[in-house]
């Protein structure tokens, strides 16, 4: 499975020239967001009675955000996370919690990559070519 | 290139035609209000909506969704109605009001009812998109958004407001009949398995999209096509 989905694509489809920097905004919103909800996610966790609606509620943002930049991974172990949720299944959900976090490691890091590459190519002199869909 | 009087005249005009926009003119561009609680989801929705020369305002909640369309009774923006809104796009989950409660309020306001409200929702349960298209919503968007969603929508707003509205409601109604005895079934695809990703939970393109591929009986799948169907009979 990829880490990044037909929908990362269809982001980098809205960049251009007018809007150069889309995809890096989108993204950023999208570190601030998922570590805001890992940290809530941890504390709610951590706590002698665990309110598992609001862990779910968490999940379910970061299952929303996570796919709407088509971060794959991330989402589907939202999905085996919301399972949990609803089993109110501590360890379930206490592993969930770690995948979750390695999977948005990962992603955090191959985007990093990425555009620490673009700037390279840019800076260089290149260009980065616009993706064709062929979807 | 034989260049007669003739051919000559039926060129400029077939070149005048291909020029007519049947969109709004662009003193009038299309207004769309977006309510997401998702910073990520209300930057993508704000970018696909102006890619698609579109006038955003993006809010987070329907609280400030209602206040900006003059209806909350706590601080409603008195004699505003300035910037005239041609669309709500709503998320459906969102805490305090959801889009469900949100459309209700809009569709009970004599006021507002009439502007369209397009329901968007990570989660594709049919139960949920039945009845918001019951209660009024224009159509269901399943999540991630993509930009053939809001091109089809923009298609079909702009049609509609060269048409008129009339018997619209009927005309769901109808066709919402004649889905329940449809043969497509209803979907619980998620946009990770299908290569052509649908993010409505019935299948897109409108028949009337001259782009189209899809064959006469699946024209019953989106409820936007289903209107537009219905609308060119």
């Amino acid at each position: 499975m990829g880490v990044l989905d037909n929908q990362f694509l269809q982001l980098q489809q809205l960049q251009d020239e007018s809007n150069p920097d889309f995809v890096a905004e989108v993204v950023s919103l999208f570190f601030a967001d998922s570590e805001r909800l890992l940290n809530d996610l941890t504390r709610a966790l951590d706590q002698p009675t665990i309110d598992f609606k609001m862990v779910d509620s968490h999940v379910h943002q970061l299952k929303g955000s996570s796919s709407s930049i088509g971060a794959e991974r991330i989402k589907n172990a939202c999905v085996a996370f919301r399972n949990f949720c609803e089993e109110q299944n501590i360890e379930g959900c206490m592993s969930c919690l770690q995948q979750v976090k390695q999977e948005y490691c990962l992603v955090k890091n191959k985007l990093e990559t990425l555009f620490r590459m673009e700037q390279q190519i840019v800076a260089a002199g290149g260009s980065i070519p616009m993706m064709e869909l062929s979807f | 290139m034989t260049t007669t009087n003739g051919v000559a005249s039926l060129r400029l005009i077939s070149d005048e035609i291909d020029g007519f926009d049947l969109s709004p003119s662009d003193t009038e561009e299309v207004h769309v209000l977006a309510v997401d609680d998702s910073f990520v989801d209300r930057k993508v929705i704000e970018r696909l909506l102006t890619i698609s020369s579109c006038k955003v305002t993006a809010v987070d909640s329907g609280r400030r969704a209602l206040q900006f369309l003059g209806l909350d009774e706590e601080q409603s923006i008195n004699g505003f109605d300035g910037l005239k809104v041609d669309l709500i796009i709503t998320d459906y989950c969102m805490p305090g009001m959801t889009g469900y409660e949100l459309l209700k309020k809009i569709k009970d306001s004599s006021a507002l009812r009439e502007i369209p409200v397009v329901i968007m929702s990570s989660e594709n349960i049919l139960a949920r998109i039945d009845r918001c298209l019951e209660d009024g919503a224009e159509d269901f968007i399943v999540k991630p958004v993509k930009l053939s969603d809001v091109k089809r929508i923009k298609d079909y707003l702009t049609r509609d407001v060269n048409l008129g509205n009339e018997g619209r409601g009927i005309n769901k109604r109808k066709a919402r009949e004649s889905c329940d005895l449809s043969s497509s079934p209803p979907s619980v695809i998620t946009s990770s398995s299908s290569p052509s990703s649908p993010s409505s939970p019935f299948r897109s393109p409108s028949i009337l999209s001259s782009s189209a591929p899809c064959s006469p009986p699946s024209t019953l799948d989106s409820p936007t096509s289903r209107l537009k169907m219905t609308i060119s009979d």
